[in-house]
């Protein structure tokens, strides 16, 4: 049952990310990005990780592709035209996917050649009481820092975009 | 007494104050300092003759230790011995004279304190090399008087002529003391040390190839410093220089630290006969040829410069045939009539008013008689006229001469027969006749006469005041030559002929000169112009040189290799920079290919060095 | 253990690292051939996503939780930074009118 699922969801993610990168309008990549997130969602549910699951899909898939909807269409972005070249991305960009492509998959391979499996439910560990007792008290520094970057980032988005006052 | 670094030391203080203050003195104290330092000097060195009974107990002092390496050791050194005794009584005694003669004829000269503070500079080195203990310290002064020689040379610097023939004695005795210098290295590979006492001590024991060795290179630096063939080449052109360095350098000290080096390293050249028949006959050649030539030359310095360089070689040859005392004496005798004719060639340019050429001169008896009567005895005794000091020595060389192979004597008789012949020529030309000058010839001053009056009368007398084989016999004992009185009689004849000759020629027949020079054409003009060896060196030897630096060294080192190497990393950094410089290309789509070129190249390296396991 | 034996435990945990890996690729690939902005930001925010993918399977690996962590603080970061990128999106597209993204290349030469 586990493979099925795995699989299942594991070829929905592969479709859609290569949809994100094939697609021409940019509003269909985001759909495939999102697309991309909740079965990513499904498979951290799989692997025992509950709370990041509902984080992912609540702010991830949630809030943060909302906002890429919402840039797309107050930029009004139309289908991308082939203006402008680079000959360098074209003639490295293919070796240097499968290079990328090829030398993950062969660590992965060679290094990790003992490692365990994972069935839905060997692991309780990720809950929210776990992640969030760690949260506090382990993590607690980066958790506080993490509040300050996010008040930058506020400070930061509302500058850059807000009119120019005349 | 034993204070023996005081006798170079006094030159040396006088040098410096004259040096430094000399341009705020007056030209009283100048004088003083300079002449003062060096008859102190010559009082000192009459001091320790006096108490180590003119050399026999042999003075040794050691001041310091200058090297030291592992088990090469050599020190600042003096020793008086008896050879020493006699090179300084000449060194110092001749230098006073032509320190106070130098009084007077550089009295209207520029740069006066600058010539004393050299002249001083130079009897400090000089008595360092007759001082020294170790073959370091002589080349010290051997070196230090070629420096010297150098400055005074080109001492009226404005001339080019004069710093052109400064540079010449400069190099050309850079080749000989190149050859000295391997000597010196030689001696310290084979015996492990360059004091003199050690080094002739150990000299027998030592393979003749070895001894050889050291003494043709010794003999290398000898004809550098002592003008003979082949670098005699600086020695004409020297006389650029005021007249008293010429009496003084070269003809009196410099000159003879050839020969005295010789004498001194006679342990070392007794045992290498090879290179004693080469010192005899190159000394030889250079007697002949230089006297072949001294009898065309009209300039009345380059006449005595000659000269020089053929006295100089009788000097080796009594040397190579194995008369070191013979050498000795001769440089003895020399050192007083070659400063003598020096000093009054001087005295007569300064009678006429700065002419060197003899064919304006002329007639001089009447106006300058002291010059005439004194220069009258230097060329006695040149000419080996009989009882002169010059007479001795001449036969005691030629005799040695007779007694190791006879052609050498004929050799050397025939030129003892020119030498009388071009001296008595210079003084006929100048002092007989009528005056073909221009202006009012004068005496000179008493300044300049004095020395020429003491000078005169060693000439005539030194022979029987210093007899040198005598005073030496301990350290070359004297060899009996057979037949010696045909020999003298048949040497004195052929001076006496000389004499005639020249006076038949340039006093009763005046045209014959010009009528055999004619008639000789071609050789006669090849001996006029020195037998063009000076020409003969720059093409085969300067040219090639310059040139050769120029392309290869200058153009093609340098300029070439060099630079090429310094501009061409700079051009190299340039070019590399001009390529990496397109990846910055403003393009972020290139960037970001950059970025996973590099992560893949970060992957690889990774993986590689086993970060993943 | 070869991965049929382990298959019939449940899925191993290399094909979940090499899904990551391969959803990184993709991600890398995007990122070069794009030429509108915005998509290229979205394949930065795939490639992120890869990342926790690969996190949490090790937080499975070691049965802790700090994988877990990481991959939130990577979320809220990757918030942040959508957030301020694509400000500056909207900054760039006042400027110059166009989301192409060869054409801001003020930085050429």
């Amino acid at each position: 049952m586990d493979l099925f699922f795995f699989s299942l969801f594991a070829f929905i993610a592969l479709i859609c990310a290569v949809n994100v990168v094939l697609q021409k309008h940019p509003i269909s990549s985001a759909l495939s990005l999102v697309g991309v997130m909740a079965s990513l969602a499904v498979l951290y549910l799989l692997l025992g990780a509950e709370f990041v699951a509902m984080s992912q899909v609540i702010v991830y898939a949630g809030a943060v592709m909302v906002l890429f909807v919402f840039v797309i269409m107050l930029l009004n972005a139309g289908i991308e035209v082939h203006h402008g070249r680079s000959w360098m991305a074209k003639l490295l960009g293919f070796p240097a996917f499968l290079a990328i492509l090829g030398l993950l998959c062969f660590f992965v391979q060679r290094g990790f050649p003992n490692v365990g499996s994972v069935r839905f439910g060997d692991w309780e560990g990720g809950g929210a009481q776990q992640v969030g007792y760690a949260l506090f008290t382990e993590y607690l520094l980066p958790f506080e820092v993490t509040s300050v970057l996010i008040l930058i980032a506020i400070i930061g988005a509302i500058v850059l975009a807000r009119k120019e006052l005349d | 007494m034993q204070n023996l670094w005081l006798i170079p030391a006094l030159p040396f203080i006088g040098f410096l104050i004259n040096g430094i203050f000399g341009r705020k003195l007056p030209k009283v104290a100048i004088n003083a300092i300079a002449v003062l330092s060096v008859v102190l000097s010559f009082g000192l060195v009459v001091g320790v003759g006096l108490s180590s009974d003119w050399g026999t107990n042999p003075v040794h002092q050691h001041y310091f230790t200058w090297i030291k390496s592992g088990a090469f050791e050599v020190g600042w050194d003096f020793a008086v011995d008896k050879l020493t005794m006699i090179m300084l009584m000449i060194v110092t005694g001749i230098g006073s004279l032509i320190h106070i003669y130098a009084t007077g004829y550089m009295a209207h000269e520029e740069g006066y304190y600058r010539f004393f503070a050299y002249l001083n500079l130079f009897m400090f080195f000089m008595l360092n090399l007759v001082l020294a203990a170790n073959y370091l310290i002589l080349f010290v002064g051997w070196e230090g008087v070629g420096l010297c020689s150098y400055l005074l040379i080109g001492f009226y610097f404005v001339k080019k002529s004069a710093t052109t023939a400064g540079n010449k004695a400069f190099i050309v005795n850079r080749i000989g003391d190149f050859g000295f210098s391997l000597a010196m290295f030689l001696i310290v590979v084979s015996f492990g040390t360059l004091d003199f006492a050690k080094v002739f001590e150990a000299a027998p024991g030592k393979s003749v190839e070895v001894l050889t060795a050291i003494a043709m290179l010794m003999l290398l630096g000898a004809t550098g410093k002592s003008a003979q063939i082949p670098l005699y080449v600086w020695l004409p052109d020297a006389m650029e220089g005021p007249t008293p360095v010429s009496a003084l350098i070269h003809a009196a000290t410099m000159v003879t630290a050839g020969v005295y080096m010789c004498s001194r390293s006679a342990a070392i050249f007794t045992h290498a006969p090879a290179a004693m028949e080469l010192v005899a006959i190159i000394g030889l050649l250079t007697a002949v040829f230089a006297a072949t030539i001294g009898m065309t030359q009209y300039d009345i310095k380059k006449v005595f410069a000659y000269s020089t360089v053929s006295q100089l070689g009788y000097m080796f040859l009594g040397v190579g045939v194995g008369a070191f005392s013979a050498g000795v004496w001769h440089l003895m005798t020399h050192a007083f009539f070659k400063a003598l004719l020096f000093l009054g060639a001087g005295s007569v340019i300064h009678a006429c008013h700065g002419e060197q050429d003899m064919r304006h001169m002329g007639g001089l008896r009447k106006y300058a008689p002291w010059t005439m009567g004194t220069l009258a005895c230097a060329s006695l005794a040149i000419a080996g006229f009989p009882f002169t000091s010059g007479f001795f020595s001449k036969d005691a060389i030629l005799g040695a001469a007779f007694a190791h192979a006879p052609w050498m004597f004929w050799v050397g008789v025939i030129t003892a027969g020119m030498t009388a012949f071009y001296v008595w020529r210079a003084f006929w030309m100048t002092f007989w006749g009528e005056y073909k000058g221009h202006g009012h010839p004068h005496e000179s001053p008493w300044s300049m006469l004095g020395p020429l009056v003491v000078l005169a009368f060693l000439s005539i007398a030194g022979g029987f005041l210093f007899n040198v084989p005598k005073i030496l016999e301990s350290m070359f004992p004297i060899k009996e030559v057979e037949g010696e009185m045909t020999l003298t009689a048949i040497s004195v004849t052929f001076g006496l002929l000389g004499i005639g000759i020249s006076y038949y020629m340039y006093v009763v027949n005046t045209e014959l000169p010009g009528k055999i020079a004619n008639s000789l054409g071609g050789f006669y003009r090849l001996v006029y112009d020195k037998y063009r060896v000076d020409e003969a060196y720059d093409t085969a030897v300067v040219q090639p040189l310059v040139e050769g630096s120029t392309t290869v060294l200058w153009h093609g080192v340098d300029q070439g290799v060099i630079d090429g190497i310094v501009n061409g990393v700079g051009h190299q950094s340039k070019g590399i920079g001009g390529v990496l410089r397109r990846i910055q290309s403003g393009n972020i789509r290139s960037y970001a290919t950059w970025v996973a070129v590099g992560a893949v190249a970060l992957l690889i390296a990774l993986g590689l060095g086993g970060g993943v396991r | 253990m070869d991965p049929l034996e382990m298959m019939k435990n449940g899925v191993p945990e290399t094909f979940y690292l090499t899904l990551s890996a391969m959803l990184f690729a993709i991600g890398v690939a995007g990122f070069m051939i794009r030429r509108n902005i915005i998509t290229v930001f979205m394949c930065i925010e795939l490639m992120l996503n890869a990342v926790n993918l690969s996190f949490i399977t090790f937080a499975h690996q070691h049965k802790q939780v700090s994988g877990h962590l990481f991959a939130f603080f990577v979320m809220v970061v990757a918030a942040a930074e959508a957030a301020v990128g694509l400000a500056i999106i909207l900054t760039v597209f006042k400027n110059r009118s166009t989301l192409n993204i060869d054409e801001i290349n003020t930085l050429k030469n």
